[in-house]
């Protein structure tokens, strides 16, 4: 989410998306995780946009080639990614007392804690925060969490200017468009076409210098954000992990813009997710093998910053950090969806997906895409928040994700369980889909229904058979016009296997040759 | 959600509550069979320093080795023509000692600014807590060879010098080296970089664009 | 050794050729196969699509039906995966279901695993002289971990040149109900499936799953036909293992 970007956008929702967890209430996550459109009619969308799938195809194929590379080198890479997972079981396991812990080690470094129930109470406190600084302009690191509560939106309304200093974001940012992606919100988008956004909205720009090099793309984001970074006195950040026993934060980066938000200026506001938390600083070494080797296919991302608390004489001298709730208790109630908070946002899952290399971010309308946010987004808003019930649908349950993820997050396991729920919570009203798996269980289940049904079906297709010579139908009428639109449907062959059997073992008993053809 | 609901102290214990009330309850145990730092640490040997070297110009750092008793004379060429250095208060006097360029150090007499250090040329001596063969990462932890973080940040060239005995295999060890953890840390791998245009790696973005690491070893 | 066929419910009404190429291969190498008539649908496209309660039915069947074999065996990865990674979690609030499932689902094999790994052969005694490519189904692939098992079978085939598919572990994009739900998704990583197939110049391409062949078959059918490209048959390798896969003229080149 980005500064310049009018928060109708995103489809809006600061507050509708209730959830109703186990022992009720307005529960629900706010902000930008709603998508404003069915995935199917964002995803048609998308998929016109030929320019973007090859700049997606080249993107995410160029990615995965390097994180297979890496995690290749690495022997005991399924010893850490199940040391990963148990890890953050046992955050959620014993997360009120860690998140104490980390109040309490943070609070005696020297930082102040502040605690959000959803995304409009975090961004008003922010806010809040920032204006006690008598400041009006802050510079950004990357941050899930603020894009998650649309924290840019709130700061600009309250007359408060959000420079962020990633390059993604920049790009994302001056070209007045949506992130489309976790790591690299502006995947979709290539060197020339990166080129032509600084060519035309960078103030400043040389484009004597400006060529569609990407060293030359990364000089000119340098020059321009420079002033920046020396001048602010309020940064605003989020955190990769906090560590309870310490009270540490860890942000890990890539271009150095991090290290200057978390360095130079005076105050620096820290906004994370409750389940971001590690217990020990020890677990790191956990993390910080599998986070760079699964999100930019590095062995080690070029830097990597902690900080605890405020360190006289070096770097800010007030640090507030926001614990964020926003929907994420009620997923911590579902046994088993609440694995959906063990992800570090390597994005690893949306560079392995098929679907997402097809149709992009902006398809999934949250600002979690891909697999990830198919079980994210639905489940931090609750299902009836805007389209998001249509996100679990959003996959083929090829299985790339849950083996790219390097916390084990079984995302097919988790997307077929939302299936499930939404069916669940829909028991009463009528649905021609449930009539029909209803009809197809009943009349599965009885071996003589099941024939009658296989006989039935055969003998209706006859006709169909023997018009097409077998060779498939070009046109089936709805919902399998679905189908058809972009390929033939086979028909149902002319003899059964369970009727050639009978007939075999017909021809058996009687004395017939064994044969199987 | 009314404005008392929104005072101070109850979002804490309203999100307490609801996490109480959410989370799982059997107790995890943690699977640590993946490698870890030995009990012992071994000292480096050749492959390590070399495996270190080999991933530290795979992210496009310059790397020299030298013996102890070269340390002034490699870095003095490596600094070459640069007119000014900056130095953490910690490093040695004897580093610098044949570098013919002004030496400023940070705290003498007063603490460097970030104008200071923004000044074109300049190029930064520091040392480091541990280095990490593995990944090619330098650790500073603010000791007094490293001195602050902006020391290492704001110049456009940092040179880096690693003792070999400060030379681990992987993450692990290097963490278990680390003194103390709530110091400010910083993990440096290679220069500034960003991955941001097609998902390839371009170095040189806000972070140092020219990192030396000086290998002394022997 | 007891074997019994699950022909799966799709294979039993539109493509019963696999199941007689099943039965052929497993004769051909001397083993009794068992056809339990009571056998239906796994329960696979309910319990995908979110309709655990009328899946639960399906797989209580399974088990009945099941019961008591040394080894059970389906030419479908998918089923396949259903039954052995899928069962355990629907059947686990129900402990008499889920002792039934434990007990039934080790024994149920892919065509492949039961050959290679069951009863150790790879070459079946099979010819097929043509350029074959081949698509390793995703369930097949990341849930059973087929490995290379069904490309050992057909190496081993007199005559046939299997070549490399570009891609080969991307989804061909069919997903069950997601070929409808999501068809333009759907159809949009059809068609790179389809390209990477004609890119090899095979005439057949052979993958463990009927379902997903029906869904690449009918793309490239569909794209022969618009004159997107040669002619490629899609058929199941345990049909050309048979010697029962059609040979298809246009598909010769």
């Amino acid at each position: 989410m980005t500064g310049g970007e009018p928060a109708a956008r995103r489809g809006g929702v600061a507050e509708a998306a209730v959830a109703t967890g186990p022992g009720g209430g307005h529960r629900g996550g706010t902000g930008n995780i709603v998508a404003p459109l069915p995935f199917p009619v964002a995803a048609r969308r998308e998929l016109g946009d030929a320019q973007l799938r090859a700049n997606l195809r080249r993107a995410t194929h160029t990615i995965r080639d390097k994180r297979l590379r890496v995690v290749g080198e690495v022997p005991d890479w399924p010893q850490l990614r199940a040391a990963g997972a148990a890890i953050k079981n046992d955050v959620l396991a014993r997360l009120p007392e860690l998140l104490e812990q980390f109040e309490a080690a943070a609070t005696a470094a020297g930082a102040t804690v502040h605690w959000a129930r959803d995304a409009a109470e975090a961004c008003a406190l922010v806010t809040d925060l920032v204006r006690g600084t008598g400041s009006t302009e802050v510079v950004k690191v990357k941050s899930m969490a603020t894009q998650e509560i649309g924290l840019n939106e709130a700061l600009a309304e309250a007359g408060i200017a959000a420079v962020e200093t990633d390059l993604a974001e920049l790009i994302v940012q001056l070209a007045d468009d949506t992130p489309s992606h976790i790591l690299v919100p502006a995947i979709h988008y290539n060197r020339r076409q990166i080129r032509e956004i600084f060519a035309r909205r960078m103030p400043g720009v040389d484009l004597g210098t400006l060529t569609d090099e990407p060293a030359a793309l990364a000089e000119a984001a340098r020059r321009h954000l420079r002033a920046k970074f020396l001048s602010a006195k309020v940064a605003v950040s989020g955190a990769n992990f906090a560590i309870a026993e310490t009270g540490t934060l860890v942000v890990v980066e890539s271009e150095g813009n991090g290290r200057m938000c978390l360095t130079l200026p005076e105050t620096l506001i820290s906004v994370v997710g409750v389940e971001k938390l590690l217990p020990t600083f020890r677990d790191l070494e956990v993390f910080l093998q599998l986070l760079p080797r699964s999100s930019t296919g590095e062995r080690m991302n070029p830097y990597t910053s902690m900080w605890t608390g405020v360190t006289p004489g070096d770097g800010p001298t007030t640090l507030h950090i926001v614990l964020v709730d926003n929907g994420r208790t009620t997923t911590l109630a579902d046994p088993v969806g609440r694995q959906a908070l063990r992800c570090i946002r390597c994005s690893a899952c949306l560079n392995v997906c098929p679907v997402y290399e097809r149709v992009g971010g902006r398809a999934y309308g949250s600002v979690y895409p891909g697999p990830i946010g198919a079980i994210l987004s639905p489940q931090l808003t609750g299902p009836e928040a805007g389209a998001n019930r249509s996100l679990p649908y959003a996959s083929t349950l090829c299985g790339a994700c849950f083996d790219a993820c390097p916390v084990r997050i079984d995302i097919p396991q988790v997307l077929v369980h939302l299936r499930q729920r939404g069916v669940d919570a829909r028991r009463g009203r009528p649905s021609a889909e449930r009539a029909a798996m209803r009809t197809m269980s009943w009349v599965m289940r009885d071996r003589r229904r099941y024939a009658a049904a296989l006989r039935a079906a055969r003998r209706g297709s006859a006709p169909l058979r023997w018009l097409t010579g077998g060779r498939g139908v070009r046109r089936l009428p709805w919902p399998l016009s679905a189908w058809t639109a972009s390929r033939d449907a086979p028909l149902p062959a002319a003899q059964t296997f369970r009727d050639w059997w009978a007939a075999r073992e017909g021809t058996r008993a009687a004395g017939g040759r064994r044969d199987a053809g | 959600m009314t404005p008392a609901d929104r005072a101070a102290g109850s979002a804490r214990e309203e999100i307490l509550a609801r996490i109480r009330a959410a989370r799982p309850t059997a107790p995890v145990t943690v699977p640590r069979d993946y490698r870890t730092a030995p009990a012992v640490p071994t000292p480096p040997d050749a492959d390590l320093l070399d495996l270190l070297v080999d991933r530290l110009v795979d992210y496009r750092a310059t790397v020299r080795r030298c013996a102890p008793r070269d340390v002034a004379g490699a870095l003095a060429d490596l600094l070459g023509p640069v007119p000014t250095v900056v130095a953490p208060a910690g490093v040695p006097e004897t580093w610098l000692s044949t570098y013919l360029g002004r030496i400023r150090r940070d705290g003498d007499p007063a603490p460097l600014t970030v104008a200071d250090l923004d000044e074109p040329g300049l190029a930064v001596v520091t040392g480091c807590a541990v280095a990490v063969a593995q990944t090619g990462t330098l650790i500073l932890d603010g000791g007094p060879e490293q001195g602050r973080r902006l020391l290492s940040l704001v110049p456009d060239h940092h040179l880096c010098v690693v003792r070999a005995d400060q030379v681990v295999a992987g993450v692990p060890e290097a963490l278990a080296r680390l003194a103390d953890p709530t110091r400010p840390i910083t993990l440096i791998s290679g220069p500034s970089a960003t991955s941001d245009i097609e998902l390839n790696r371009v170095e040189g973005v806000h972070g140092p664009r020219r990192l030396d690491v000086l290998l002394v070893d022997g | 050794m007891r074997v019994a066929l699950f022909v799966t419910c799709v294979n039993d009404l539109m493509f019963p050729a696999t199941g007689r190429a099943v039965v052929r291969v497993l004769e051909r190498l001397g083993h009794t196969v068992e056809f339990p008539a009571a056998q239906g649908c796994c329960g696979q496209m309910h319990a995908n699509s979110g309709y655990r309660a009328e899946a639960l039915p399906l797989v209580r069947g399974f088990v009945e039906t099941f019961a008591g074999y040394d080894a059970v065996v389906a030419p479908s990865g998918s089923c396949v995966a259903m039954v052995r990674e899928s069962y355990p979690r629907l059947a686990a609030g129900d402990p008499d279901l889920a002792a039934a499932v434990d007990e039934v689902a080790p024994r149920v094999y892919e065509l492949s695993e039961l050959l290679v790994d069951v009863l150790g052969v790879t070459d079946v005694g099979a010819s097929f002289p043509h350029r074959v490519t081949y698509h390793p189904t995703c369930h097949g692939l990341r849930m059973l971990r087929l490995g290379d098992r069904p490309l050992r079978l057909l190496r081993a085939v007199r005559g046939l040149d299997l070549v490399d598919l570009p891609g080969a572990e991307e989804c061909c994009g069919f997903g069950g109900t997601f070929a409808v739900k999501n068809a333009d998704v759907s159809a949009a990583m059809l068609a790179d499936k389809c390209a990477a197939i004609r890119e090899t110049g095979a005439g057949y391409v052979a993958a463990a799953d009927n379902s997903c062949l029906a869904h690449i078959g009918g793309g490239l059918s569909r794209g022969a036909r618009s004159g997107a490209g040669a002619p490629v048959r899609a058929v199941h390798y345990a049909e050309i293992l048979a010697g029962l896969a059609p040979v298809d003229p246009e598909a010769e080149r």
